[in-house]
């Protein structure tokens, strides 16, 4: 570590002008990220969250700010493949990783993800603000029930067995939890979710 | 949130002496409760300490039977490892029973355990609250208290503490690794969190600068079966309005060991030691189950609006203690 | 070849930009030169704003101004008094904005509110909700034009010559609509041009419109309001909300174009909620359960801002045939933030009491709930007369009945430790219709565009508009596009009161049939410019109809009650509805389904509480406001009448948006009753409470 102040410390100015006090820059790291493919080298502000690099710095406004606080899954984003709240993470320690967003899944000029095939034949959304997470996080939980993960949902049975876990209607249900829908489309997420599993 | 350092530590020493060299300081782990608090105003540290990337992570099985789970390690990990699921499900549930998937796959082990109350008024900068700020009061003892604690909380603090882990935790006797500016130190996992008293704002026995390293599981004893469950306002995502955590082993239909803890009624996880020492050596029958906790539970200060706590969470332990002396009777499964 | 497409499932228009994460909402735009703003929330429960002190907000880099009631643009008039912000200094309730940041940064602009100082003087306040309040008076009407007080006949003496009678108290907590987006603002001005362009989350830019231009003394041709994606609302962005309005006043403070995204936890005080109420329901029935009187009287609060009154008595001047009958509303102005629209006003807690009413009716006369309801079926609409332009509440009732099992479910079962029981109610909505304007064109290349300002906020407006063109032109579905969303086009109401479809679709169907009429006096091929026809209905939709015309449902829950932890879930949920002709069933479906789901939050999981000292929404956030996750959220079947009605609109549609909320916390109580015998009168059914009458 250089300083002991900052892992990769930017000799330039600060993310921020200085306000109209002369007010110093607020701390800010080099932070490289790799979002759908494409490698980022940004400059921010420690206090930015992975969400708002993306929203804000990379334009990418697929990801979107529900509640802020990780109370609703709408900025789930995968980071190393893995479901994350992009809320709650600061981007300068995601320095280095690899993020997929909704944009990263497929678009509308390429091919659609199966999942966002799913999602639009079987009208699995509503308004579509929670869509993007809802999708993020369907694409991470059917990978985790791939790799054997249990949920609250799994019996205490099958709680000991490690392998690949059939996702029912209950398994998706759990799993799908941390992401909310007010237009109230679970049901048909549940059967979009499970229709690219089956 | 006011700007802060940041600090990537890549050791455990460097970690320790970065957070000395910033007073203020904190450490961050998985970051889902830490930057919460930080949006909120209620916590404003001069710097962040980032000890996620620390070799801490991982289940390590021990040659005594027992693991050692590395405080970095992502609940999720942690609930989905196969020796945990085997020998503690117990842990497994309990983590399972909390947040939801993506939060789990963020939070570390430590950080669950050091994670705050989930009390409104400590969330609101604009509220008085002793653990936020001494001196300034209880709102929740005079305003709105459905959520908080029967059992052990003083004038000062009504706070419940909300992990579903530590409750777990608890009833398996684990053990918590501490390193500081002092060396390492082991403390009991039931001994870890703080009745609220006259210092509410400590929440735990951490010292200013300890890291929390690694949680240790002894060996699970011979036919020992355990089990969580929790009641909560919806179906998932949700903090528990009250859980419970026991590991129960017989022997010819008695009970040779009984641990048992609750969620969602303390500043703490609570063991319910009056309980289980009526029950060891006592036959499980549903009488003596409920007499026992009831026992456990006789203490309990309710407030005007939680009351509904004291019989839930006696529902909720006869009835897992029961269904674990189902289970337990006869043959052993674990292997 | 005529092609059919209306009421042919069709998905939805903007489908592939909702899944690829192109649909932009109001916080997505980014002009260049953005600035963001962040709103200081006032910490008094009552009192005034003595000073403001921005001096250590205003040293924080990238911090680029603090508005406070002493420097804000000064305001021109609005109907609404919660648009006139940082005003005065006054404080009529906690959370009510005392100052704006405004910074370079999100993050600036965070900071930035919290080193706001701000020093109030308190007043005494009083946010005690309770039906004796010594406050509480009878408006002169309820939300909706309704007239606060309906009498007819002598329900007093009805009701102590009844030879059964019921007197039932229920209680509904304050609700909060919280959509998945929160209320976000992009606001830019064109200082050249002296014009406005605003991004905005709303069910209507054209009010929007409206109210900026008054606030900010524009003609309305000098404001441009695009909501081209909105991430629902429920009726809270139902009309203008405070955030737009700071938005705008921080553009022009600064010379910047400034975002402004509600924080999640502000929303309950500053955008409305549905207020609680309190409901008295007595009914008097002959012993063959024929209703001979009814009563309902309900309590209600409202703030000192703004008189809104939930109009839940009204549902009792629609439902069933009783002669003698009393339907009053009573409200309390309390200090507390001003209530609003959330998803069927009225009808949902009101046909939650009247409906568990009724339940407790059918118990006490020993006759199945359902047919107690057939038995008291009106010819005519009970309050005012008028004939039903269509009613099918008995085939709703029988179909889901027969769909459910209703008859073989009807013996309550334990199951270890869990009780299972089922529940019916009935639902209803009425027919909303307002004027709007509409142009379709015909191009050079033989496609068709049509054009409104209908606001699509997750109802599938957009699709359903292009299938009514298309219908009336009589092209195919692909021939057709449609733009809303945006101010520059052809005025129309806001998307409330399920009255977009029957409102937008009829102005859409003029205009398409105007222009079908012009083509077809032509021939050769059209000009280079194609040809367009207008239409505006305000002749034929404002017209008051002679009809009463409202949608009607059935409600069957199957719910599982667990004696150890008190949790209720529900297992099964069916939905029949008489709402007319159904355009698109993919849509409807999901809009039906979608209210179920905010009914099952009504009666399980969503409760928010006043807190007494500091006098806010204690549940402010989406940890501790349970809004139903997928777990609580079984599958659910919503069906339909195929309902003929000539006396809607061309399209013979009813609004489908919020009759699936109204009966199913009734339902699902009735329901609990069934399983455990016990009956509780006090929404959601939640652990607490549940323990409480088990025990």
């Amino acid at each position: 570590m250089a300083d002991g102040s900052d892992p990769r410390p930017d000799p330039g100015a600060g993310a921020v002008p200085p306000g109209p006090g002369g007010a110093a820059a607020p701390p800010a790291s080099r932070v490289t990220l790799k979002v759908n493919g494409t490698e980022h080298d940004l400059r921010l502000d420690h206090r930015v969250t992975l969400l708002d690099a993306l929203r804000g710095h990379l334009l990418l406004t697929g990801a979107k700010k529900g509640c802020d606080h990780g109370q609703c899954g709408a900025c789930t984003v995968l980071a190393d493949g893995r479901r994350v709240n992009s809320c709650l993470l600061l981007a300068v320690t995601q320095d280095g990783a690899d993020i997929t967003t909704v944009e990263g899944l497929g678009s509308t000029a390429g091919d659609l993800h199966p999942l966002q095939r799913a999602f639009l034949e079987r009208d699995a959304f509503q308004c579509g603000f929670c869509t993007p997470g809802q999708l993020c996080s369907a694409v991470g939980a059917i990978a985790e029930a791939a790799a054997g993960h249990p949920s609250h949902a799994t019996g205490a049975d099958a709680l000991t067995d490690p392998g690949p876990v059939t996702l029912t209607a209950e398994e998706v249900r759990e799993r799908m939890s941390g992401n909310l829908c007010r237009c109230g489309a679970y049901p048909r997420i549940v059967d979009a979710v499970r229709d690219v599993t089956a | 949130m006011k700007p802060f350092a940041y600090v990537r530590a890549a050791g455990l020493d460097e970690a320790v002496a970065a957070h000395a060299r910033h007073p203020g300081a904190r450490y961050l782990g998985g970051g889902t409760n830490l930057v919460d608090l930080m949006k909120l105003g209620v916590e404003s540290p001069t710097a962040l300490v980032d000890i996620s990337r620390l070799p801490l992570d991982g289940v390590e099985e021990l040659p005594s039977g027992g693991l050692r789970i590395g405080a970095m390690t992502r609940n999720s990990d942690v609930a989905a490892h196969p020796a945990v699921r085997a020998r503690h499900p117990v842990l497994s549930q309990a983590l399972l029973a909390g947040a939801s998937g993506q939060l789990r796959n963020m939070a570390t082990t430590g950080g669950n355990l050091l994670q705050r109350t989930r009390c409104s008024y400590f969330q609101d900068v604009s509220k008085p609250c002793n653990k936020r700020e001494p001196g300034t009061g209880c709102g929740a003892r005079d305003g709105l208290h459905r959520d908080h604690a029967v059992l052990g909380q003083s004038e000062r603090c009504i706070a419940t503490h909300p992990s579903d882990m530590a409750v777990a935790l608890a009833a398996l006797d684990a053990d918590i690794e501490l390193y500081g500016g002092d060396g390492a130190r082991t403390v009991p996992a039931a001994e870890f969190h703080r009745l609220p008293g006259d210092r509410p704002e400590q929440d735990t026995v951490l010292r200013a600068g300890e890291i929390v390293t690694a949680i240790v599981l002894p060996a699970p004893g011979r036919g020992a079966v355990s089990l969580y469950r929790k009641a909560r306002d919806r179906a998932s995502y949700a903090f528990a309005l009250a859980s419970v955590a026991a590991v129960l082993e017989l022997d010819a239909g008695r009970v040779r060991r009984v641990t048992l803890a609750f969620g969602g009624l303390a500043h703490r996880p609570w063991r319910a030691t009056a309980a289980e020492t009526l029950l060891v050596g006592a036959e499980p029958t549903p009488d003596a189950l409920r007499r026992a906790v009831e026992a456990e539970l006789a203490p309990a200060r309710p407030l005007r609006d939680n009351g509904y706590k004291v019989a839930l969470a006696a529902n909720l332990a006869v009835d897992v203690l029961g269904a674990l002396a189902a289970r337990a009777d006869g043959r052993p499964r674990i292997p | 070849m005529r092609h059919v497409v209306l009421g042919t499932a069709v998905g939805r228009a903007e489908g592939p930009e909702k899944v690829t994460g192109a649909a932009r909402y109001a916080g997505d735009h980014a002009p260049a030169g953005c600035a963001h703003a962040w709103p200081v929330a006032a910490t008094v429960p009552r009192g005034r704003v003595t000073a403001v002190d921005a001096a250590a907000a205003l040293a924080l880099p990238g911090v680029l101004a603090v508005l406070t009631p002493h420097n804000a643009p000064r305001l021109g008039p609005s109907d609404d008094p919660t648009l006139q912000v940082l005003q005065d200094a006054g404080v009529p309730h906690r959370g009510w904005y005392v100052a704006l940041a405004v910074a370079e940064t999100p993050e600036a602009a965070r900071a930035a509110a919290s080193a706001v100082v701000v020093t109030y003087e308190a007043a005494g306040h009083d946010v005690g909700f309770r039906a004796d309040h010594p406050g509480a008076y009878t408006p002169e009407e309820a939300n909706g034009g309704h007239p606060a007080h309906r009498e007819h006949g002598d329900p007093d003496a009805a009701l102590a010559a009844a030879a059964v009678r019921v007197d039932c108290s229920y209680a509904v907590a304050p609700l909060h609509n919280h959509p998945m987006e929160p209320h976000a603002a992009t606001a830019l001005w064109d200082e050249a041009g002296g014009h406005l362009t605003v991004y905005d989350s709303s069910q209507g830019s054209g009010p929007v419109r409206a109210a900026l231009a008054s606030l900010f003394g524009l003609p309305e041709d000098r404001v441009t309001v695009v909501s081209e994606h909105v991430g629902g609302g429920f009726g809270c962005k139902g009309t203008p909300r405070p955030h737009v309005v700071l938005a705008v006043m921080a553009a022009r403070h600064t010379g910047r174009p400034v975002t402004l995204a509600l924080p999640r936890r502000h929303l309950p005080a500053v955008v409305g909620h549905r207020a609680p109420t309190l409901h008295r329901v007595r009914l008097g029935a002959r012993s063959d359960g024929t209703l001979t009187a009814l009563t309902h009287e309900v309590t209600t609060h409202t703030s000192r801002v703004r008189e809104f009154v939930e109009q839940a008595a009204v549902p009792g001047r629609v439902m069933y045939a009783v002669p003698d009958s009393r339907t009053t509303h009573r409200v309390v102005a309390l200090d507390v933030p001003t209530p609003s629209w959330m998803r069927a006003p009225g009808e949902a807690p009101g046909m939650y009491a009247l409906e568990s009413a009724m339940d407790e009716l059918a118990d006490a006369l020993g006759i199945d709930p359902v047919e107690l309801r057939v038995r008291n079926e009106p010819a005519t609409e009970p309050d005012s007369g008028r004939p039903f332009s269509s009613r099918h509440l008995v085939e709703c009732l029988r179909e889901g009945a027969d769909r459910f099992g209703w008859a073989s479910l009807r013996t309550p079962r334990r199951e270890g430790t869990v009780l299972c029981g089922t529940g019916v109610a009935a639902a209803t909505y009425p027919v909303l219709i307002s004027p709007s304007t509409a142009r379709a064109h015909a191009l050079a290349d033989g496609r068709f565009h049509v054009e409104v300002n209908a606001t699509d906020i997750g109802t599938g407006a957009r699709t359903v508009l292009a299938q009514v063109a298309a219908d009336a032109l009589g092209v195919p579905l692909d021939a057709v596009t449609v733009a809303v969303g945006h101010t520059g086009l052809p005025s129309a109401s806001l998307a409330g009161g399920s009255s977009g479809t029957g409102s937008w679709g009829w102005a859409v169907h003029d205009a398409c049939a105007a222009l079908t009429a012009r083509m077809a006096g032509r021939h050769g091929p059209l000009p280079g410019g194609g040809l367009s026809a207008s239409a505006d209905t305000a002749g034929s939709a404002g017209q008051k109809s002679p009809y009463s015309r409202h949608a009607f449902g059935a409600h069957f829950a199957d719910v599982r009650v667990d004696t150890v932890t008190g949790e209720v879930r529900v297992a099964r949920l069916l939905g029949v509805f008489a709402a007319g002709r159904i355009l698109n069933p993919v849509t409807a479906r999901s809009q039906f389904v979608g209210a179920m789901v905010m009914g099952v939050g009504m009666a399980l999981t969503e409760h928010s509480s006043v807190d007494p000292v500091h006098g806010d929404f204690a549940e402010s956030d989406l940890a501790s406001y349970h809004v139903p996750v997928h777990a609580d959220v079984p599958d659910i079947e919503a069906h339909w009448i195929d309902e003929h009605d000539k006396h809607l609109n061309p399209m013979g549609s009813k609004g489908i948006g919020e009759i699936g909320i109204v009966g199913t916390a009734a339902a699902i109580g009735n329901a609990f009753r069934h399983a455990t015998g016990r009956r509780l009168r006090s929404l959601p059914l939640t652990p607490d409470r549940v323990l409480d009458v088990l025990a």
